[in-house]
C-alpha cells in the first residue's frame, strides 16, 4: 500500500531541543522535506518527511532520542474549494477518525497528511473516492 | 560452595553461645575503653556482667548517626591510636563525616566476611571482578577488594564513572564480575543498548553485585536484563565494615547476615520495642568482631523485615529482606508516608518507562515525579504518551496514597549520576 512513513520524535518542550534534533539530522545529511511540532504541556512530538527516513532513524536513535516511525497518509487534493472537504467527507462517510492532519502545498500541487488507525482500508476507500494517495517515492519528487 | 562451611552452617544453639560470649566480650571491652559508652552504661547501671544471655542485649544503650557524629574524631577508638589500620569516613549530607577506624585484624575479618559472601554467589579464583564503587574513604570499594583478592580473583580497581574505559578493560580483560551501585548499572546497560552492545555476545559478564543505595526487585530484573548476569543484592554500610555485613547466596531471596560478627536486631523506629518475625522495621545492628571500634545496637535507619524460616543453601544465618526504605528517606507528603522506593517499584514495574526517574516535592506539598521514557516506549503517538502519564499517576496514586504531577521526558533528559544516585529534590518551605 501507498503509505508514507515519518520520523516521529518525542522531545521535552523547552528550548534547544528542536535545534538538538536537528542538528543531528543535519550532520546525517538528511533533508527534511516537511515538520509539524506539536507540545501537550510538558513535551513535544516532532513528525518529519525526510529524503532517508532509515538514516534519520539509525542516526536519531544512536543519539539516544526517542525516536519512531509513523506511517501515515498522503493524499493529493486539487488547490481549489471543496477539496478537502471531500477527503474529510470521505473518512466521516465511513466512520473513520482522523487523528492528525496537516497540509502543504509544494509546486502547486496540495497534499494532505493524515494519521489515522486504519491505514489500508482509509486508502481503499479514498482511492475508491477518485482521490490519489501518494506512495513515498512521489511525495518526495514533488 | 562455602568460604568457611562450619561457621556458616554452624547449629544455631553453638551459634548463639558464640554471640554471647563476643557480645560479652564487647560490653567489656567498650565498658573499659569508651567514655562515651562509660558514661551511658552508668546511666542505665548497667555493666558488662550483667549480659549473661543474648537477651541482656537489651539492658545496652543503642548508638545513633548522632552519637558517632558527637564524638568525631576519635571519641569511640577503643585501642590506642598505633594500633590503628585505616580510617574510612562515612560522608553525611550535612556538617561532619562519621570517623571510623579499622585495625589490622578488623580488616583481615571484614575481608574475611567478604570471601564467604563471593563463594556464596558462586565465584572462584577464575572470575574477574571489576569494581566500579568508589575508591577512597567510602567503604565500598576497598572492604569488597581484599576478600575479593583473600578469594583469588583478579580484581580491576576500576572506580567509579568513565564509562568508556570501563567498557573497554570489561572487554580487553574479560569482566565477569562488576562490583556497582543500580543506579551505575542501569546508566551503564544505558548505554550499552546505545553502543548496539548485546552483553551476552559483546561481554563476559556474569554476576553483578549491586549494593549502596536501596532498589527494587523491578529493578534488579532491569540490569540482569540489561547487563545479563545475575545480580546479587549486597548490604552493607560503613559503619559496619561497608559491603558484606548480608549478601543474597544462589537462592537470590534475602540477604544472609553473618551473624557470628553481627547481632541483629528489627526495632520499630518509633518505639525502639522489637519487632516480630516478619515484620518490618529499623535494622539495629552490634558489632561482635570488632577491636578498633565496636558499636553497640547500632541504629542503621534502614527498613527491612527478617526472614526467619531457615534457607534451603544449608546456612545458617538468618536472612533479611532487601531494604525497603531508610528510616531518613522516608518522606511525608500530605500527612502521608511515602518511601522513594514506592516510587521506584511502581516506575519498574511500567516497561514504556525508562531507568531514571526524579520526584520533587514543591510548594506547599505538591509531589512531582518526572519520569524518562524508554527509548522503545515511544511510537510516535501522542496520545499514547498521555494515556501513559495517566497510567503512571493512577498507579502511583494507588501505591502511595498521594497523586502526584507526572512529567514524562526522553530518555536521556535527567541528571544521571554514577555514584549514588539522587532522586529527592525537596523544596517545600513548610
Amino acid at each position: 500500500m501507498n503509505k508514507v512513513k515519518l520520523i516521529a520524535v518525542f522531545a521535552e518542550n523547552k528550548p534547544g531541543q528542536t535545534a538538538r534534533i536537528t542538528g543531528l539530522l543535519a550532520t546525517a545529511g538528511v533533508n527534511v522535506r516537511w515538520v509539524t511540532i506539536a507540545s501537550t504541556g510538558p513535551f513535544g512530538v516532532m513528525k518529519f518527511l525526510v529524503d532517508r527516513p532509515d538514516a534519520a532513524f539509525a542516526t536519531l536513535k544512536q543519539n539516544g532520542v526517542a525516536v519512531s516511525f509513523l506511517d501515515v497518509l498522503a493524499v493529493e487534493v486539487t488547490d481549489r474549494p471543496g477539496a478537502l472537504h471531500a477527503v474529510a467527507d470521505c473518512l466521516a462517510q465511513n466512520r473513520l477518525n482522523l487523528d492528525n492532519a496537516s497540509g502543504f502545498v509544494a509546486n502547486r500541487r496540495a497534499v494532505l497528511v493524515i494519521e489515522l488507525h486504519e491505514l489500508e482500508r482509509a486508502q481503499t476507500l479514498l482511492q475508491q473516492a477518485g482521490l490519489r494517495v501518494l506512495t513515498q517515492a512521489e511525495l518526495l519528487s514533488l | 560452595m562455602f568460604w568457611d562451611r562450619v561457621i556458616e552452617t554452624l547449629e544455631r544453639a553453638a551459634l548463639a553461645r558464640l554471640q554471647l560470649e563476643r557480645l560479652q566480650t564487647t560490653a567489656a571491652r567498650v565498658a573499659a575503653r569508651v567514655p562515651f559508652y562509660q558514661r551511658q552504661l552508668a546511666a542505665r547501671h548497667v555493666t558488662p556482667d550483667h549480659i549473661r544471655s543474648l537477651d541482656d542485649l537489651r539492658r545496652l544503650p543503642f548508638t545513633t548517626n548522632a552519637d558517632l557524629r558527637a564524638n568525631y574524631p576519635e571519641g569511640l577508638l577503643a585501642v590506642d591510636r598505633r594500633d590503628v589500620a585505616r580510617l574510612h569516613t562515612s560522608s553525611g549530607t550535612t556538617g561532619k563525616p562519621k570517623a571510623l577506624f579499622f585495625s589490622r585484624r578488623d580488616l583481615d575479618a571484614a575481608a574475611e566476611l567478604v570471601a564467604r559472601c563471593f563463594v556464596m554467589t558462586g565465584a572462584t579464583a577464575d572470575d574477574v571482578l571489576q569494581n566500579m564503587m568508589t575508591y577512597g574513604l567510602f567503604t565500598g570499594a576497598l572492604m569488597l577488594h581484599y576478600g575479593a583478592e583473600k578469594v583469588g580473583l583478579m580484581v580491576i580497581p576500576a572506580g567509579p564513572g568513565n564509562s568508556d574505559r570501563q567498557l573497554m578493560l570489561m572487554q580487553d580483560f574479560g569482566t565477569t564480575i562488576i562490583h556497582v551501585t543500580p543506579s551505575y548499572a542501569l546508566y551503564f546497560a544505558d548505554l550499552l543498548e546505545k553502543r548496539g552492545l548485546r552483553p551476552c555476545r559483546d561481554l563476559t559478564l556474569r554476576k553483578a553485585y549491586v549494593g549502596a543505595e536501596p532498589y527494587t526487585e523491578e529493578t534488579r530484573h532491569k540490569i540482569e536484563q540489561g547487563l545479563g548476569v545475575d545480580v546479587y543484592n549486597c548490604y552493607g554500610l560503613s559503619e559496619m565494615n561497608g559491603p558484606g555485613v548480608a549478601f543474597e547466596c544462589g537462592q537470590k531471596h534475602g540477604l544472609h547476615v553473618w551473624e557470628d560478627n553481627f547481632l541483629l536486631e528489627i526495632i520499630d523506629p518509633e518505639t525502639s520495642e522489637p519487632v516480630s518475625d516478619g515484620q518490618p522495621g529499623e535494622l539495629v545492628l552490634t558489632t561482635l568482631n570488632r577491636e578498633a571500634m565496636p558499636l553497640l545496637r547500632y541504629r542503621t535507619r534502614d527498613i527491612t523485615a527478617l526472614i526467619p524460616e531457615p534457607c534451603p543453601c544449608g546456612r545458617t544465618h538468618r536472612r533479611i529482606q532487601r531494604i525497603t526504605g531508610r528510616a531518613d528517606d522516608m518522606l511525608i507528603v500530605r500527612g502521608v508516608n511515602v518511601y522513594p522506593q514506592q516510587i521506584e517499584r511502581v516506575l519498574m514495574g511500567i516497561p514504556a518507562v525508562g531507568r531514571n526517574y526524579l520526584i520533587t516535592l514543591d510548594g506547599l506539598d505538591d509531589m512531582s515525579v518526572q519520569v524518562e521514557l524508554a527509548e522503545s516506549g515511544f511510537d510516535g503517538q501522542v496520545e499514547h504518551l498521555v494515556n501513559l502519564q495517566n497510567q503512571i499517576i493512577e498507579r502511583l496514586r494507588a501505591e502511595t496514597l498521594v497523586k502526584p504531577k507526572v512529567e514524562l521526558v526522553p530518555p536521556g533528559a535527567l541528571p544521571v549520576s554514577e555514584g549514588k544516585a539522587k532522586r529527592v529534590v525537596d523544596r517545600r518551605r513548610l
